[in-house]
């Protein structure tokens, strides 16, 4: 990917290599950063920067790096293919990605037996039978096909199963490494604090002491998958896995399914019939407190889509500057602002990534623990904790 | 940017059953283990301190014990000191006192013994001179009868002869 | 028209969420000057009731947009 390769001239050393290894087109050894930045015409313009940046925030179905035009004027694009799945009127449906020769614009139609499909904006559509061209209704939306379930592998899934296999690995042999001495050494010495810290500083205060065993493999899996997804997408490897917000949105989903099936009949009862409060208010209560479970898990699902989302726009709109600000301040002055620049907002992800990673680990314990929680509000209503619980449950 | 347009069943499909396989997997073959490793060992950590502060406690105790048996040893020790100085005291004490006893003994039959010498030796003396009191009267009413000359030569002669 | 409002819009959401952050930040702050040995909980807390906040703003202005 063009931006990102841009980031760093070490990680462009990194990138090349892995991506020569990795190229579809076979070509020879050229100066790939002369050729992108001197390629004129293709990402110039704001326009054009912000479509390319919209286009980072999707999807996509195939793994792709970065491309440049070579000196016969062609077209190139590194990066490999990745297996599309889709379940259409005929039936289900794999190919690789690579039949659509990396167009977007719904000029390439790919015939699967009965089926045709196309891909219009990282979405894959399939053609009405009978249909030999897309035809677009006012919107610029396709009127004569219709989006087809769509389980490919695309980057966010095999960004996904990277980081499934990265953590595997890594706490696999922390794992095993407790067989053979109680304390352990090298990549273990940094993992096993940080399991302590989602043991004790997320899991045990927010759900109890004696609750908290049950829900930690949850709690840690999605601590180190939302993390080590967000550091992933940092890399110039371009991937925005919780950027998507069907990721985040099942995530969330997992929490709301866990904290329901966990809730006791104090929680139940807190939201049907608030104990400790006139009836007219228990009524008022009701449709608040029942939209309030929604909102928990909706607010989880927004605020990390919307902080990858932001912080990857950030990014890729300080790295632009170079290009927006050149005709302004010339070469050298807007490309030292845009490294300053996004080294800064850079630095400040690897924090927010974290973050993130922390504070959805923590408010779905906060959540659980809410629901398992054993309340004695009869000796003591309308005391400051109840004030306290039910503000926070307001606000979220 | 419409999100609901963006929103993608199939990534969402994917993520779900990429998600129950993670936490099924990690949960079977790493959290479970990790975790209970790491409380086993907090287990052993506590234990050992337990352990650690009741040996610390047993030796306070032990020391305590110890500390109450030299005291006493001490204590004895003290008081058989004690008593044998009396002892010492007590049998120098009566020793001195017998030899004192003995030497006045000595002391009291030598001067009965001296005094009874003595005794007899006046008494000696005593007979002696009423034997020579008697001799010289007898010679001096022998002399009278003759000569008053020679009466007085003789009382001159016997008491010379008679110089004690 | 209807991008000019947008902007608008989301200026306010920027500015609301910047009172809050601000407020909780002091106030974070005054507590950490107060008692320094409890920090690591405000900080906790101060997260957490960051995060509902920026969730709050995120929410609207995706929502908006």
């Amino acid at each position: 990917m063009f931006t990102a390769y841009l980031k760093t001239a070490f990680f462009a050393l990194i990138l090349t290599a892995f991506a020569t290894a990795q190229a579809q087109d076979n070509h020879g050894d050229v100066d790939h950063h002369e050729q992108v930045v001197t390629d004129g015409g293709k990402v110039n313009t704001k326009e054009e920067i912000k479509s390319y940046i919209e286009h980072h925030l999707q999807d996509s179905h195939d793994f792709h790096l970065f491309s440049y035009t070579n000196d016969a004027n062609e077209r190139k694009h590194i990066g490999f293919p990745l297996p599309v799945m889709v379940w259409s009127s005929a039936g289900p449906k794999f190919f690789l990605s690579s039949k659509f020769h990396h167009d977007d614009n719904a000029q390439v139609l790919v015939k699967e037996g009965d089926a045709t499909f196309f891909k219009l904006h990282s979405k894959i559509y399939e053609l009405e039978s009978g249909a030999a061209a897309v035809s677009y209704d006012g919107d610029h939306h396709p009127s004569n096909a219709h989006k087809v379930f769509d389980f490919s592998i695309t980057k966010s899934v095999f960004g996904l199963l990277a980081v499934g296999l990265i953590i595997f690995l890594l706490f696999r042999s922390l794992a095993r490494q407790y067989k053979i001495r109680s304390i352990p050494t090298g990549v273990g010495r940094v993992l096993e604090p940080l399991v302590l810290y989602v043991r004790d500083e997320i899991a045990r205060p927010n759900i109890g002491e004696n609750k908290y065993r049950k829900f930690m493999p949850y709690l840690l899996t999605v601590f180190f998958l939302i993390w080590i997804s967000n550091l992933l997408g940092l890399t110039p490897f371009g991937f925005n896995i919780t950027g998507q917000i069907a990721i985040t949105s099942c995530l969330a989903l997992f929490t709301f399914f866990i904290v329901q099936f966990s809730a006791n009949k104090d929680y139940w009862k807190h939201i049907f019939w608030m104990p400790d409060v006139p009836v007219l208010m228990k009524i008022v209560l009701i449709p608040i407190e029942l939209l309030g479970i929604f909102t928990k898990p909706f607010s989880l699902l927004i605020r990390l889509f919307a902080n990858i989302t932001a912080g990857h726009f950030v990014v890729m709109s300080l790295i632009a500057l170079m290009i927006t600000l050149k005709a302004q301040f010339g070469a050298v002055v807007s490309t030292g602002l845009s490294v300053v620049l996004t080294l800064f907002i850079s630095v400040i992800e690897v924090l927010v990534a974290f973050l993130q990673a922390f504070i959805f680990t923590m408010l779905s314990s906060l959540f659980i623990g809410m629901a398992v929680a054993e309340h004695d509000h009869h000796e003591h209503a309308g005391t400051e904790e109840d004030d306290v619980d039910e503000v926070r449950e307001r606000f979220i | 940017m419409n999100l609901l347009e963006d929103f993608s069943p199939g990534l969402f499909f994917m993520q779900a059953i990429i998600l129950i396989i993670l936490i099924v997997l990690l949960g079977k073959f790493a959290w479970k283990p990790i975790l209970s490793a790491l409380s086993e060992r907090e287990e052993g950590i506590e234990s050992a301190l337990k352990a650690a502060e009741n040996a610390k406690l047993e030796m306070a105790r032990l020391e305590a014990s110890n500390e109450a048996a030299a005291q006493d040893a001490r204590a004895q020790r003290d008081e058989m000191l004690k008593d044998a100085r009396e002892i010492k005291e007590q049998m120098i004490a009566d020793a001195a006192g017998q030899a004192q006893e003995k030497a006045d003994n000595i002391i009291a039959s030598a001067q009965e013994a001296i005094e009874s010498e003595k005794k007899a030796a006046l008494a000696d003396i005593k007979s002696q001179v009423a034997d020579l009191s008697l001799d010289i009267a007898e010679k001096v009413t022998r002399k009278e009868l003759s000569e008053k000359d020679a009466q007085l030569a003789l009382i001159d002669k016997m008491l010379a002869e008679a110089n004690i | 028209m209807e991008g000019t409002l947008n902007l608008i819009g989301a200026g306010l959401i920027v500015i609301g969420g910047g009172l809050g952050l601000g407020q909780i930040g002091g106030k974070a702050m005054e507590a950490i000057a107060r008692q320094p040995e409890a920090a690591g909980k405000i900080q906790t807390a101060m997260i957490i009731i960051g995060a509902l906040l920026e969730g709050l703003a995120f929410g609207a202005l995706i929502l908006g947009s």
